[in-house]
């Protein structure tokens, strides 16, 4: 599904992704774990289109096709959906008609009928119980007021609402309490499928005990220096990520 | 960032829809103003003495200001100085005096109602809204009568008020905006050509919106109509005025004025959707709205509420103002002004609390687009005798690119410790983190910006009567989506 090779990226002058390869196939779960600062966000972003990221070189193939060069709204169309790190806010928009925006705008993109907004409201009636939220929230504006664990559970209702393809989750589970928490795995867990794929991005193990990962890499100073499955989760919880560091820098020094 | 900055140019460029001009035979005063323009617009009205000589008085007013240079120069508006002596302050379409039926109506000007999407034929008429059409100098008809007068309420054009009802408009014409007020009310009182009456019986509730359509269409013309409100006793109505003109390169000059009373427990709802031409994307052209609007909340419990959408017009000076002059008066102000291009706005409202428990709300959203500057410009007064006044203030500007300009200038004037003053201000762009968050919902670029922006101006789109908020919606999504449409 998503072919990720040599891919560098960087924010102005500074490159962020030193060189990074990655391969997702459907109905995989891949998670990306790393310390702060070691480019997980921006791999994210940077797989969304963020124009504040500028890809360098390397190339992004998903479903065959490159998506440098793809609007951020396109790549959205084609059915990845980034779950964020810090949901904006966006003042005086009802989170409803922005979220059927949104999904009519893919409807349309594909040649298929809009909802309505009953026929919407029947659709989120049934997902908001993905994510146990209260639908009275939609009735509010675009996070406007929420709270972390608020603004989380959304980020999730929307991925179930729009039922992308590859979902690239960026930390959804920084500042969540252990209930919280459980909510957004399980809702996670509820979306996989064998034709979808999920990247989860996280500083910590112990979501993974949650949403239970294919394959986990550890991405260092913009370069991914381990991979491996779940049990490669364990040993970051254990031994640290200097330790990590200091044994792939000395793969590179001898390779 | 190439997308938005294409967005924000084409906000800039957006056409004008109701650019066109209808061909009709026209009735015109001589350019120019002096003592007998004055007799020729008053005669032509077949006004009684007292009327011609308030005017009078008026143009003698307007010319002392006007000798003595007393233009006002305080806002943030730049413009080369008006001609009054090019302008022609009457010019109506030639029919005969007296329409005894729609039928009698100059087809073409039906015609350009329906264009504008205000249908005056009985059978097309807007179900639950009464219209008064203005066209130029005089107003053309005004659709409902018969139902509204079974209320006792009288909706007219000014002319026919002043015939019909002499001693309502004697008594309130100038009582809230005397002639003296400042240089553009004194011109206006020298040259009304018409407006809408509105008088509302003690006790009634009018059963369906009131709306005065403008429409400039002449060649040279100004228009200043002036339109006068009274709400009874006890009574309630919901008024709306739209207004549009043909695309000219010359500057036309709009100077209305209009007034406003609530006696005891009385409530006036007053919403605008002002969509006159603005100009073309160099700034050439467009209409000068210098429009001095005024309420006064003479009885206890009454309250005054000014809505206003403000898209069109090259340059916007006014202050939809409201005197609290009543105990426990309440006066609302609720704006959006939308500049794009080289337009210029500078609007906002005056609160003169007099009364005691007095309050007032003032909530003011500004949009700058191109090269435009948008002043909110606002004063809130609290007199020696107006115990425990409250006011509440929020002006908030929205910017849409790096070469247009939003300023705040609010004054405050408290004469009495009891009071209780709010106020918030900020200044935001659209942030790229907004739109990217948009975007990765699969929303394009130019549909952010619509949802981003109708999110901003909700606060005052909700205070709208429903029709006219989807009505004000599509106005600001016209402006705004550049390539849609």
């Amino acid at each position: 599904m998503l072919q990720i090779t040599d891919l560098h990226a960087a924010i102005g002058d500074v490159e962020i992704l030193k060189g990074v390869d990655l391969s997702v196939s459907a109905g995989e779960v891949h998670a990306i774990m790393g310390p702060n600062g070691s480019g997980k966000s921006t791999l994210a972003n940077v797989l969304a289109g963020n124009p504040s990221f500028a890809v360098t070189s390397g190339d992004v193939l998903f479903e065959g096709e490159s998506l440098l060069g793809a609007l951020p709204e396109d790549r959205a169309r084609a059915g990845i959906f980034l779950c964020f790190q810090h949901p904006i806010e966006v003042p005086g928009v009802r989170l409803d008609h922005f979220m059927r925006a949104g999904f009519n705008a893919i409807r349309k993109s594909k040649g298929m009928d809009e909802f309505d907004v009953l026929k919407f409201d029947r659709l989120l009636n049934e997902r908001v119980d993905v994510v146990e939220m209260d639908r009275n929230l939609t009735k509010r504006a675009v996070n406007e007021g929420f709270s972390g664990g608020e603004k989380k559970r959304n980020e999730v209702l929307q991925m179930a609402v729009f039922e992308p393809k590859l979902s690239i989750l960026d930390e959804p589970d920084s500042g969540l309490d252990v209930d919280a928490l459980r909510i957004v795995a399980a809702g996670i867990n509820q979306l996989r499928r064998p034709d979808n794929a999920v990247i989860l991005v996280t500083h910590y193990q112990r979501i993974l005990n949650y949403v239970v990962p294919d394959r986990v890499h550890v991405l260092i100073d913009g370069r991914i220096v381990r991979s491996g499955g779940k049990e490669l989760a364990l040993e970051v919880e254990s031994r640290g990520y200097d330790h990590l560091g200091r044994s792939a820098e000395a793969i590179t020094a001898s390779g | 960032m190439t997308t938005t900055n294409q967005v924000v140019k084409d906000v800039a460029r957006q056409e004008y829809k109701y650019g066109f001009v209808t061909d009709v035979e026209q009735e015109s005063a001589p350019p120019g103003l002096n003592e007998d323009t004055i007799r020729f617009i008053s005669a032509k009205k077949n006004e009684p003495d007292w009327m011609l000589e308030w005017r009078m008085k008026a143009y003698r007013h307007f010319l002392s200001l006007l000798d003595g240079e007393r233009l006002p120069g305080w806002a943030n508006i730049y413009h080369p100085p008006v001609d009054f002596q090019d302008i022609i302050y009457y010019s109506a379409p030639k029919a005969k005096p007296e329409l005894a039926s729609l039928d009698e109506v100059d087809p073409e000007i039906l015609k350009t109602y329906e264009k504008l999407g205000i249908p005056l034929q009985e059978q097309k008429r807007l179900a639950g809204v009464a219209v008064d059409a203005v066209f130029d100098s005089v107003s053309i008809t005004t659709t409902f009568k018969e139902e509204l007068s079974k209320h006792g309420i009288i909706f007219c054009s000014m002319s026919e008020a002043v015939q019909e009802h002499p001693e309502l408009v004697r008594k309130y014409i100038g009582s809230v905006v005397p002639y003296t007020d400042n240089f553009y009310a004194a011109l206006n009182a020298a040259v009304f050509s018409d407006g809408s009456f509105c008088y509302i019986p003690t006790g009634v509730r009018c059963p369906m919106e009131l709306t005065t359509y403008f429409r400039i269409n002449s060649e040279g013309s100004g228009q200043f109509e002036r339109t006068l409100i009274i709400a009874d006793e006890g009574s309630y109505v919901s008024y709306l005025e739209g207004c549009s003109a043909p695309m000219r390169d010359e500057n036309q000059l709009h100077a209305a004025v209009v007034e406003l009373i609530t006696l005891d427990n009385a409530e006036i709802k007053y919403s605008t959707i002002q969509n006159w031409y603005p100009g073309d994307e160099q700034g050439k052209g467009g209409i000068y709205n210098f429009v001095t609007k005024r309420g006064k909340c003479e009885g206890r419990n009454s309250k005054i509420s000014w809505t206003q959408v403000e898209t069109g017009s090259a340059i916007t000076w006014k202050y939809p103002s409201v005197i609290l002059q009543g105990d426990n008066s309440i006066g609302e102000f609720y704006s959006v002004a939308l500049t794009k291009a080289y337009q210029q706005a500078d609007t906002g409202t005056k609160m003169i609390h007099m009364g005691k428990n007095t309050r007032s709300t003032i909530i003011a959203k500004g949009i700058s687009a191109g090269h435009a500057q948008n002043t909110y410009r606002g004063l809130v007064r609290v007199m020696p005798k107006a115990d425990n006044a409250w006011n509440f203030t929020q002006c908030d500007s929205l910017l849409l690119g790096d070469q247009c300009g939003a300023h705040t200038t609010p004054y405050v004037e408290v004469r009495n410790n009891s009071a209780h003053l709010e106020h918030e201000a900020f200044t935001s762009k659209v942030s790229e983190d907004q739109l990217f968050y948009c975007n990765q919902r699969g929303i394009s670029i130019e549909e952010a910006h619509s949802l981003i922006i109708n999110g901003f101006c909700k606060e005052v789109f909700k205070q709208l009567p429903l029709e006219f908020a989807v009505e004000a919606t599509r106005l600001l999504d016209m402006n705004l989506e550049g390539t849609v449409g």
